[in-house]
């Protein structure tokens, strides 16, 4: 880390802290994806996680994802809440045994010295209701503060893992405010430089916030959205259907596509849920919908290559 | 003798989960023990976030021999028996049975085997795997590699290594030879995660709790505590402040850490301007740190106390700082949820904030929580009186509790509620006693719970648990054996205590009628509404421009119609279904403006609401319930050491649900049965009805008819009609005055005259119709007790 030019340093730079979190798994062996190109609510929505998940194949892969909370949205206003973020994500299968050590010493790769550092694993169980899935493990606290969440999955899109994956989710912000030491998360140095050349996170994404939030909450088309919705549950099930290898649920030719229309119902219903159109007893049939979804690209998803037929 | 170390090293084990395991751990192994024939001497379980750790001490070497003897066939049975009884009993020929003799059913044969015991090594690397892979967490999970089979073992969360040695102290242990799903047992543990990490060689417990504390662990949960506890005191002392003791944040914390490092950090004082609790709920819900308050004031101080799990390089400089900017940021969180109720309860009428209640469900058979909040205002207001309160200010009260419910800082702490609708109700200016009322109806939670004692806050409180009491009951949820998910046993005997700690007389069983009235008005009103809903779902009609997609927006629709219809319906005239009908239709008229309803859907809503059929309160629901609180009321009374069976005679009697008068009855009772009078009178009573029911049985009839007093000769049973007569007289007078006491002295008048007829009168005269009189005059003994308690259910 001593050879990096400062403007590319983890504690100095946001996108430093990125490229040395991707360097450190590539040196451990993970395919470093690229983020996926819809819009999701976590890192797990990527196919690299949810699908890859499945099925019996070793995948070690690593990404940073950019989630979209359409309610978490606050015009720019609050220091720490934002509807678009980052995460960076890593999937390890099988879970390696010493995957706590792994991580701790990612921790270090980023300048977080555990012996100056209180660094936790506290108790913390993962369920998505809308994917079918669980797992157990843990948020991991930095001096109280939870800078990743740590997942065996045991679960996803409703079938067992076998064998288990284990999940690293780190967010990026909140790791970048602590390791630079600011306390408002667009105050954070983009690029690493200093002067005229500084490039803030502000820079970068406070109009953003502030036209989303004014979007999410106030003008997003509900009406276009529903029927979005609609679109993309029944998208996904006529490709669902028509990806059966002959008619004979034995091999599947279409799942990834199907899937990208369940992500899609998802987000649409995450932006429906911000403009407050879906009451509370709605809200569970809508999960529901999306999980059923969900469940059925797994199970199309098992019966492909990459899923561990053939 | 010789003794077992077990431990258990994984990945961090849930702080909630630790207490329980180690306590599973201990049980699990000796009783396996036990069972095995190896007694020991103690035991001792420990647990840490990383592991499970037991000490057995005093284990037998080996088990004893056992000798069993099987019986067998009898001599001469068919081949297949005998060899059968050959192979269960492990013999090679018939020539190793003994054959016994019996000559009632013949002679068989006998396998005398002996069974020598096991190296206690043997026996416990047997037991230990099986151990392991059924220990009961809460919840386990799979990992690695052997996930992908079947059968791999679940953990908590990844095990790692076992240590498992057995042996004297005056030699090397052995390792317990046994593997778990690819995990052998040895020797070998590791220190604290990030201090000593290194590899620890381990012989007995002795040496491993001391090499471990060495290496920064410290094993037992207890002293952890002891440490967190002493250091947090000195630390607060240091500043002439005082820790906020939390004994669950303390347990929490103590399960959190191996070696555990008290520090202190403060935050903007700023942020004081909060209310305590809410300060106290942020940091110690997310942040599980302590609050400290200064002692002169009992006011908190912006300070806080973390528990660190290391000793840090810099002396924790570094984490305390940390600390500080998360807490910083989560108070500032609360601050701003804290402003905004404000605000919005300032700003916001009563009847706008209510309006969430009536999308959620409080029980999907039971409707909404707006129509819980009606029913439980109607029935404070009708319980004002009675508990004398305000009715005004009781129904206010009444409408208020629930609000902070759709709160930010409640959403954030559900513990809050309650205390968050008295601030916010002392806020906007309510009245003291209801903005009190916000905070006690949900009063007493427990038996030591404090109880209410402002009457509009006992108003509220009983209106709310009867409310729920009646409610569950009519849908037929009631607790059955440990299962009460709804705490109705909690609920009555909040009401138990309400009433009589506050000394308040009502009829149970007009509170349970008014209650299931309003109930039945709930789900009328519910139907209603489903109805309207329905016909503007299915009617072609243009609500407005903007509504495209009708189910998502006319929820809002129909409640505005709903309300309307509702409003016209009342009267207590839900029952009468032409009437309901009426009103509908007007209903339905009055949705007109709006476009033109389906002619042929109004028709089948017509049809409906007919067809609906609401059957009136069953009277049957308050019996059951009363029985309910009379159950209560026992463990009740028996636990300020009252006689059950005293609760059960009062309880007999007719037309019983006055609890404060139950109670003073069960009082007086007991005085009276103390006394030489009293004990005696049970007796003789006793004695009557025993008479009286074999008699009854054996004539196939009963007596309760009139004494004739012609047929009555002997001077005894003459003094002991008289004495009836009078005690009768005089103690209904009494019980009419709720004067116990003397109800109970008039009584006590008639013991001379009942012993006296026992005495020198025999019941069963010769002559049947003066035999029959005597029996009548005892049962008139019985009624007589009647005025106060049914005898019969007296013990002794």
């Amino acid at each position: 880390m001593e050879a990096l030019p400062s403007h590319m340093r983890p504690e100095r730079s946001f996108q430093g802290l990125i490229l040395t979190l991707q360097r450190y798994w590539a040196d451990y062996g993970c395919v470093i994806l690229q983020p996926y190109d819809m819009e999701v609510g976590a890192g797990t929505f990527h196919p690299a996680t949810t699908l890859r998940a499945l099925g019996p194949k070793r995948w070690n892969a690593a990404y940073v994802q950019p989630s979209r909370r359409p309610k978490d949205g606050r015009y720019g206003e609050n220091p720490n809440r934002l509807q678009h973020y980052y995460q960076f994500q890593v999937i390890l299968k099988p879970s390696p045994a010493d995957i706590q050590e792994l991580y701790l010493k990612s921790l270090a790769a980023i300048g977080i010295d555990a012996h100056l550092h209180d660094i936790r694993f506290v108790e913390d169980d993962w369920e998505s209701p809308t994917l079918g899935a669980w797992g157990l493990g843990w948020e991991c606290w930095c001096d109280g503060m939870e800078v990743s969440q740590f997942t065996y999955f045991q679960q996803v899109a409703g079938f067992e893992c076998a064998p288990v994956a284990g999940e690293l989710t780190y967010g990026l912000e909140r790791l970048a405010m602590y390791v630079q030491g600011v306390e408002n998360v667009y105050d954070l140095n983009f690029n690493g430089r200093d002067g005229a050349d500084k490039v803030s996170y502000g820079d970068v994404f406070l109009q953003a916030e502030q036209e989303y939030s004014r979007h999410n909450f106030e003008y997003a088309d509900t009406a276009m959205l529903l029927e979005q919705f609609r679109m993309a549950e029944s998208a996904c099930r006529k490709y669902l259907e028509a990806g059966w290898d002959g008619g004979k649920r034995e091999r599947h030719l279409m799942a990834l596509p199907a899937y990208d229309q369940c992500i899609k119902a998802s987000h649409v219903f995450n932006l429906l849920d911000a403009r407050g159109v879906i009451s509370v007893t709605e809200r569970q049939s809508y999960i529901l919908r999306v999980r059923e979804l969900a469940k059925a690209c797994g199970e199309a998803w098992k019966a492909t290559e990459a899923g561990g037929v053939g | 003798m010789p003794d077992l170390l077990l431990e258990l090293f994984s990945e961090e084990i849930p702080a909630r989960m630790q207490a329980k395991a180690a306590d599973d751990l201990r049980k699990l192994v000796t009783d396996k023990l036990v069972d095995e024939g190896l007694v020991y001497e103690g035991a001792k379980a420990f647990v840490t976030p990383r592991r499970l750790a037991l000490t057995v001490q005093g284990i037998p070497a080996r088990q004893p021999d056992l000798k069993d003897e099987k019986k067998g066939p009898r001599v001469g049975a068919p081949e297949g028996a005998i060899a059968g009884f050959l192979k269960s009993a492990g013999l090679k020929s018939i020539d190793e049975a003994t054959i016994q003799k019996d000559p009632k059913k013949g002679d068989f044969y006998v396998a005398l085997i002996e069974k020598p015991g096991r190296p206690a090594l043997d026996v416990i690397a047997d037991i230990l795997p099986v151990i392991v892979r059924t220990f009961p967490w809460p919840k386990s999970m799979r990992w690695g590699a052997r996930s992908e089979k079947p059968g791999a073992l679940n953990w908590v969360r990844p095990l790692h290594a076992i240590v498992a040695t057995f042996g004297i102290d005056t030699e090397e242990p052995e390792v317990v030879p046994f593997e778990v799903d690819g995990i052998r047992a040895g020797d070998t543990t590791y220190g604290h995660r990030f201090m000593v990490p290194d590899a620890i060689a381990v012989r007995r417990f002795d040496d491993y709790a001391a090499k471990l504390a060495k290496a920064r662990v410290v094993l037992d949960p207890a002293r952890r505590r002891d440490i967190i506890l002493q250091d947090a005191k000195n630390l607060a002392f240091a500043q002439g402040l005082e820790l906020v003791e939390d004994s669950g944040l303390l347990d929490e914390v103590a399960g959190l850490v191996e070696w555990p490092v008290p520090l202190m950090g403060s935050f903007d004082a700023a942020f004081l301007a909060i209310p305590d609790e809410v300060i106290r709920a942020t940091i110690r819900a997310n942040q599980k740190c302590f609050v400290l308050r200064d002692p002169k004031t009992n006011a908190l101080a912006n300070r806080f106390i973390l528990v660190a799990n290391i000793e840090a390089s810099d002396g924790g400089k570094a984490i305390v700082a940390g600390n500080a900017r998360v807490i910083r940021a989560r108070l500032a969180d609360a601050k701003f949820f804290y402003e905004t109720d404000l605000k919005n309860w300032k700003d916001k009428p009563l009847d706008t904030r209510l309006e969430k209640f009536r999308e959620v469900t409080f029980h999907e058979k039971l409707g909404t929580q707006y129509q819980r909040i009606e029913r439980i205002a109607r029935l404070a207001g009708e319980l004002a009186p009675l508990v004398g309160a305000d009715v005004d200010k009781a129904k206010r009260a009444a409408w208020l509790c629930k609000a902070d419910l759709t709160t930010e800082v409640v959403g954030e702490f559900p513990e809050l509620q309650g205390l968050m609708g008295k601030y916010y109700a002392q806020a906007q200016g309510e009245d003291a006693s209801v903005a009190a009322a916000c905070e006690n109806h949900y009063k007493p939670q427990g038996p030591t719970d404090r109880v209410p004692t402002d009457p509009v806050s006992i108003a509220v409180a009983l209106a709310d648990k009867i409310d729920t009491l009646v409610g569950f009951w009519a849908i037929d949820e009631k607790p059955t054996g440990s299962k009460d998910p709804y705490a109705l046993r909690r609920a009555a005997l909040g009401v138990i205590r309400l009433v009589l700690e506050n000394k308040i007389r009502l009829s149970l069983l007009d509170l349970f009628r008014t209650a299931q009235i309003a109930h039945k008005e709930s789900e009328v009103r519910g139907h209603l509404k489903g109805y309207v809903g329905e016909l503007i779902l299915y009617s072609p009609i243009w609500i407005n421009h903007e509504v495209q997609w009708k189910p998502f927006n006319f929820p809002f629709i129909n409640e505005d119609a709903a309300a309307w219809v509702i409003e016209s319906a009342t009267n207590n005239r839900f029952f009468d279904t032409g009437f309901r009908l009426e009103k509908v239709t007007a209903g339905i008229r009055r949705i007109q403006p709006w476009g033109v309803p389906n002619p042929s859907e109004v028709a089948t809503i017509e049809e409906k609401i007919e067809a609906l059929e609401i059957a009136p309160p069953a009277p049957d629901t308050g019996i059951s319930a009363l029985a309910f609180f009379a159950d209560r009321l026992k463990v009740q009374l028996r636990e300020q050491g009252a006689r059950h069976d005293l609760v059960d005679a009062v309880f007999a009697l007719e037309g019983q649900d006055d609890l404060t008068l139950i109670v003073r009855r069960v009082e007086a009772l007991g005085k009276f049965l103390d006394s030489d009078d009293g004990k005696n009178l049970l007796a003789g009573t006793k004695r009557a009805a025993n008479i009286l029911r074999i008699e009854e049985k054996k004539d196939g009839t009963t007596y309760d008819g009139a004494v004739d007093a012609s047929l009555l000769t002997l001077p005894e049973e003459k003094a002991l009609a008289r004495a009836i007569a009078a005690a009768k007289g005089d103690a209904s007078a009494a019980v009419a005055k709720e004067d116990f006491a003397a109800a109970m002295a008039a009584l006590a008048k008639l013991r001379p005259a009942v012993d006296a007829f026992f005495d020198k009168v025999t019941v069963n005269a010769e002559d049947a119709a003066v035999r029959a009189n005597r029996l009548r005059l005892l049962n008139e003994i019985r009624a007589a007790t009647r005025a106060v308690a049914d005898f019969g259910h007296i013990e002794g």
